[in-house]
């Protein structure tokens, strides 16, 4: 057998961290990790955030993001250790033999250049092509990743493409220079999921077709077992388990990648309507100042007391915008929004103090959603003060009820939201929305940014706080597994209408209209050959691609 | 009608206002100065008859809003008046003036433009090892220290001791390109000293900024170097705010030279503008001060103009 294109050894990666209150210190983040890779062939790197899956990936074209140095092991890429190369050796590597596909093409095109300018330049200053040459392979390219107008699409600017698109242009950035070895760095995290499956097709049909060697990092298992070869999971920079995807998914063996592979434990039974919903949202058409069309035509959705409302679509089907109508953000240009038996006032400056109270909203960033400056304390204990006038020990009292009642306690009282993790600040904000005792809270993806085992745990935390405190959710999120495990009632939204409406058990059982049928058939699932067969299945292309 | 388009009209618009504001603001300015024009030529000893008769004369008794329409209706005609205490023509007198200070604005910037982008991009290359620290030492204590200090001191080394280049920055239209540049030497170099900080500042931290963005991160995993990721890929991103600042520094060239053009008796504008507030010389006051406010809405209105153009999601909309 020859040599692997790509053959890690006892791979050590260190960090400086910068604790606030504590001297600088250095800590290490990957504790020695070896694979192989073959030519032509796929390796998932799955894991949490913080399991050094990234690291890894910049690791094989000898980078570190920030303060990150590789401190031990041996990287073997085309028979060198690229860690023992010097600068102009590494340049040579980066760009030529190895090349990195990024989770946010927004962010990772130059917005002042053409596309075309950005997808050629590696291949042209590594010298593996001249100009002329690496422009008709890069339209080669994008015609193989299903880009529109392939001859032309490089002349546009990073903004005028879809993020689906910008996504695939990413790719033919990494496949252009003919490398060895291409890192995928959750290439599809950031899309929705009807444009998802597109996107992971033409990867992996463009790996297939160029026969190149592929790292794939993701979070997500079910989107690996698509792709990959093989699978290693990761967890605080160790190995959990590397083996083949079909042992992997079908015989976990270690307990952590079990728990991975059958994420969402929580079985939550439908609540039948009571009697008089909570929020009734009556014929809202909405559209933002100073645009010529409507995101919202004529919704109308009801939310019953303690019960919740999932709101389900893609980015741009208008579920965000129904929030900022219902809290008075975006007062609309038709309809009326009810609330615990009154009309609201459709503008923000309009409402009493008591709406404020009873309506509360938890956001998807709890890192920008409190002030950085405060303590977990003062931030909980706003909201008392302000909706209720408590002080001194009351205040503190109540602030530690709710502290035991998001399972953080006491001692979190004087911390810093920068010395809590990313669930531990989603509680933080969930305490803060239940200390107004509201009627009703609206959750705007308040899991989308957090792992998956962390995100379970959140849901259930928000269920078992709608049993104590009564409340109502509206929950908006694009992910059907959370609207599966949480809701009462849902509501499928696209392009800013209402495309199905009713009971969980009614709106999720056949028949369906076809964007639902498409929104439920895109949800990855954790069985080897699902990609093809969705692909083959579809009655309707998705609208983001 | 395109975005930009509108975005452009709607500036230059702006900038015109804005004119019309200032030229307001002069003329009420100079208006509600102490003391009585007729009065100052005549001198103390005046008759009441002589005064009545020089203010009719000089139409010091019309409404204000009269006179305000006549002398902006002049200004806009390139006709800014007559000076009162000499009696001629301002915009005669003015001359060769303001060319002079344009003279003098233009190689200044000719030189401390392209050496503080130059500066700031070496600041980003080797930032915070020795080349950076010492390209903002030298470029803040130049800042730090009162030009018109540079200036003596500069004038005491090079012109006194050393001899290189004459103290006293006088041109006239006889001398050569040559002759003119050995002349404004030492005016410029002080120049050069005092606006090289703001710029190669602004550049350093425009660049910096962008460089914490993702698409840099691309283009070093490209394999390019240092210098082709600063160059091609930052310094794109960061042409609005160092316009702007370089916009700002040379409004400062062309208006803030008074001092350089009086401790090297430079005959630009800002010389015969400190000349004529000595002698209280209204109309010659607000004549120097509509043109300076003009080069400053002026340039500043280029810089809002370049951001734009420079704007990618503007130039191509959708």
């Amino acid at each position: 057998m020859s040599d692997p294109q790509l053959k890690v050894r006892d791979l050590k990666i260190g960090a400086t961290v910068y604790p606030p209150g504590e001297k600088p210190h250095d800590i290490e983040i990957v504790h020695g990790v070896s694979f192989d890779l073959e030519k032509g062939k796929v390796l998932g790197l799955i894991g949490e955030s913080g399991a050094g899956k990234s690291t890894i990936g910049l690791a094989a074209m000898a980078y570190g993001r920030g303060g990150v140095k590789i401190t031990g092991g041996e990287v073997w890429i085309n028979g060198r250790d690229v860690l023992k190369s010097g600068t102009g050796d590494i340049r040579k590597l980066r760009g030529g033999e190895v090349t990195y596909v990024s989770q946010s093409a927004a962010a990772s095109f130059n917005p002042a250049k053409k596309i075309l300018d950005q997808v050629v330049e590696a291949a042209v200053e590594q010298k593996k092509f001249s100009r002329k040459d690496a422009e008709a392979r890069a339209k080669v390219l994008f015609d193989k990743l299903g880009l529109p107008d392939p001859e032309n699409i490089g002349d546009r600017f990073p903004h005028q493409v879809s993020g689906g698109q910008l996504q695939r242009c990413m790719t033919a950035l990494a496949l252009c220079p003919e490398p060895d070895l291409v890192v995928f760095d959750e290439p599809t995290t950031a899309l929705d999921v009807t444009t998802q499956i597109d996107v992971l097709m033409a990867i992996k049909e463009a790996i297939r077709e160029t026969g190149v060697a592929a790292l794939y990092i993701t979070h997500d298992l079910a989107v690996v077992a698509q792709v990959s070869d093989d699978i290693m999971v990761l967890r605080h920079g160790n190995t959990v388990e590397y083996g083949s995807v079909d042992q992997i998914i079908n015989d976990p063996q270690e307990e952590y990648t079990q728990a991975l592979v059958s994420v969402r434990s929580i079985e939550h039974e439908e609540k039948e309507p009571t009697a008089e919903p909570v929020l009734s949202v009556r014929n809202i058409t909405a559209r933002y100042k100073g645009t010529q069309f409507d995101v919202l035509h004529n919704v109308n959705v009801d939310l019953y007391p303690g019960q919740t409302l999932a709101v389900v679509g893609e980015s741009g089907s208008g579920k965000s915008t129904l929030a900022r109508v219902i809290t008075g953000l975006l007062p609309p240009r038709e309809g009326e929004i009810e609330f615990a038996g009154r009309v609201l006032s459709p503008d923000l400056d309009g409402r009493s103090r008591e709406d404020l109270r009873e309506l509360q909203m938890i956001y998807q960033m709890a890192d920008v959603a409190m002030n950085p400056r405060q303590t977990v304390g003062t931030i909980i204990g706003r909201p008392l003060e302000f909706y209720f006038g408590m002080k001194g020990a009351e205040k503190r009292k109540r602030i530690i009820e709710l502290l035991d009642e998001i399972e953080l306690g006491e001692g979190f009282i004087d911390r810093y939201p920068a010395e809590l993790s990313g669930g531990q600040k989603q509680r933080v904000c969930i305490a803060r929305a239940l200390a107004a005792k509201p009627k009703m809270i609206i959750c705007d993806e308040v899991t989308s940014a957090l792992d998956p085992l962390v995100a379970d745990g959140i849901l259930k935390l928000l269920l078992e706080l709608q049993k104590i405190e009564d409340v109502a959710f509206l929950f908006i999120t694009h992910d059907l597994a959370t609207v599966r495990a949480i809701s009462d009632n849902i509501a499928v939204m696209y392009q800013g209408k209402v495309q199905r409406y009713g009971g969980k058990t009614k709106v999720l059982s056949p028949p369906f209209d076809d964007y639902t049928d498409l929104l439920l058939s895109s949800v990855p699932e954790m069985r080897l050959g699902w990609l093809e067969e969705v692909i083959a299945n579809r009655k309707m292309e998705s609208a983001g691609n | 009608m395109p975005l930009i388009i509108k975005l452009l009209a709607q500036r230059i618009a702006l900038g015109l206002i804005l004119l019309l504001l200032v030229s307001g603001l002069i003329f009420a300015g100079t208006m509600i100065l102490p003391g009585d024009v007729a009065q100052s030529i005549l001198g103390q000893s005046a008759t009441p008859e002589a005064l009545a008769n020089l203010r009719a004369e000089l139409g010091l008794n019309d409404p204000p809003l009269q006179r305000y329409i006549q002398w902006l209706g002049g200004a806009m005609t390139g006709d800014l008046g007559t000076a009162l205490t000499s009696g001629s023509d301002i915009t005669e007198s003015i001359g060769k003036r303001p060319s002079n200070t344009l003279f003098l604005a233009f190689w200044a910037a000719i030189i401390a433009v392209p050496l503080a982008i130059f500066l700031g991009l070496l600041a980003v290359r080797y930032k915070d090892r020795w080349p950076d620290k010492l390209i903002s030492a030298v470029t803040l204590a130049s800042i730090s220290i009162p030009e018109f200090l540079i200036g003596y001191v500069l004038m005491y080394l090079i012109a006194v001791k050393l001899r290189w280049f004459p103290s006293v920055a006088m041109i006239n239209d006889g001398m050569s390109l040559g002759e003119k540049l050995g002349a404004i030497a030492l005016p410029v170099t002080v120049l050069t000293l005092v606006v090289l900080a703001h710029m190669m500042r602004m550049t350093r931290a425009a660049i910096l900024n962008v460089m914490q963005s993702a698409y840099i991160e691309t283009a070093e995993l490209k394999g390019l170097n240092g210098f082709q990721v600063i160059f091609r890929h930052a310094f794109p991103n960061a042409i609005a705010p160092i316009v702007n600042v370089v916009m700002l520094n040379l409004a400062y060239l062309v208006v803030g030279v008074v001092v350089i053009e009086v401790v090297f008796v430079y005959p630009g504008m800002g010389q015969y503008l400190v000349d004529h507030v000595s002698k209280r010389d209204v109309p010659v006051v607000q004549a120097c001060g509509l043109i300076f406010a003009a080069v400053y809405i002026g340039l500043n209105m280029i810089a809002d103009i370049v951001a734009i153009l420079s704007n990618p999601r503007l130039r191509h909309p959708k």
